[in-house]
């Protein structure tokens, strides 16, 4: 390990810190712009979808767009309400 | 008379450089025989008048322009070196909600008929004054230092620069250009800082300049004096002075000038802070 360590020091911690970067702001570009509209309008649509069969909150819909170099998900997280009940 | 250019110098975060890197820009930019205005939109927290050397010559301000107290001419500071180069001052007691969209627009409005360029000193953050500070502009100066947190806020500011502005909002494009301050060749070779590549690549946008980190942007504030006023000779003088030029659209090479040691820091391989 303290080998690693010495290795890892010659190497300056440069090549750390650009990949860090690379990653949050990959995450953080996806959140605004273009695809956090989309992410707004998927979330308003599938709110409606779901309400017209229960009830449903705000809230209990979550939505979360990821684009990797190869592959992008996307990830639908709606809450259920303990009961079911039919919104009519 | 040829419609200004307003250049907006912003960044995200604070402590970067943008206050030093508007008057640096602003006085070199100046010195070709063109008339420049350097506008503080730091509500609050006013500082490029006293980085300028002009903090007791302040009668009248933005806001007392935007709110009718004073006119423009009244308000405008001419600097005492240059002739060409002027200072619109913040105010410093006021609260940074006396900035109103329609009072910017009308005093950029006046200040692109009085000038050639017009440099807005974006105050640090994403708020009322940051997006007023941009809204106007033709072009951007994004002011970075190689270290992550200076990075990821110049990302944000990017994105508001593409969003935010009026230029955005009309479908054109918004030129941006980056600035990378506190630059030290030796730190980033060894691999303890970020190099030019690694910015550039994360950013991607086109290369203003490097300005070395160095004592004598220190020098010049202490002194109230624009850094490529007060040393034109020193290393950080001459790389904003090539910036300056490449906002005239001339050619300049890309040179890190370096900053001049004494033997003892060359013999050391580093400078003594």
């Amino acid at each position: 390990m303290r080998l690693l360590d010495f290795f890892l020091a010659r190497r300056g911690s440069a090549p750390v810190a650009r990949e860090r970067l690379q990653i949050v702001l990959a995450h953080e570009r996806a959140l605004s712009g273009a695809s956090g509209e989309l992410v707004r309008l998927l979330q308003e649509e599938i709110l409606a979808v779901v309400a017209r069969h229960m009830r449903i909150e705000r809230d209990m819909v979550h939505i979360k767009l990821e684009r990797g170099a190869s592959i992008s998900t996307l990830e639908i997280d709606i809450q259920m309400p303990a009961t079911t009940a039919p919104a009519h | 008379m040829q419609m200004a250019k307003v250049l907006v110098v912003t960044s995200g975060k604070g402590g970067v450089g943008k206050t030093t890197s508007a008057a640096a820009l602003g006085a070199a930019l100046a010195q070709t025989g063109l008339k420049v205005a350097v506008v503080d939109f730091d509500v609050g927290l006013r500082n490029l008048d006293l980085v300028m050397g002009a903090e007791r010559r302040v009668v009248f301000d933005l806001i007392n322009v935007i709110q009718g107290d004073a006119k423009l001419a009244q308000a405008l500071i001419r600097d005492k070196r240059v002739e060409s180069l002027h200072l619109l001052a913040a105010s410093q007691t006021r609260d940074k909600d006396a900035l109103t969209p329609e009072g910017v627009a009308r005093v950029m409005g006046e200040l692109r008929d009085k000038f050639d360029w017009v440099i807005c000193d974006s105050p640090a953050g994403i708020e009322r004054g940051a997006t007023l500070a941009m809204r106007h502009a033709d072009q951007a100066v994004v002011v970075t230092n190689p270290e992550v947190s200076s990075v990821r806020d110049s990302d944000r500011i990017i994105g508001l620069l593409d969003s935010k502005t009026e230029r955005a909002e009309k479908g054109e494009r918004m030129p941006k250009h980056l600035l990378l301050t506190r630059y030290d060749t030796g730190r980033a070779s060894r691999g303890d800082m970020l190099k030019t590549e690694d910015v550039l690549e994360i950013l991607s946008i086109p290369l203003l300049g490097i300005i070395p980190e160095s004592q004598d942007v220190l020098r010049a504030s202490n002194l109230g004096a624009p850094v490529t006023l007060n040393d034109p000779a020193s290393a950080p003088a001459r790389a904003y002075s090539d910036a300056a030029r490449r906002l005239l659209g001339e050619e300049v090479p890309m040179v890190i000038p370096e900053p001049k040691r004494n033997l003892v820091q060359r013999l050391f391989g580093r400078r003594v802070a």
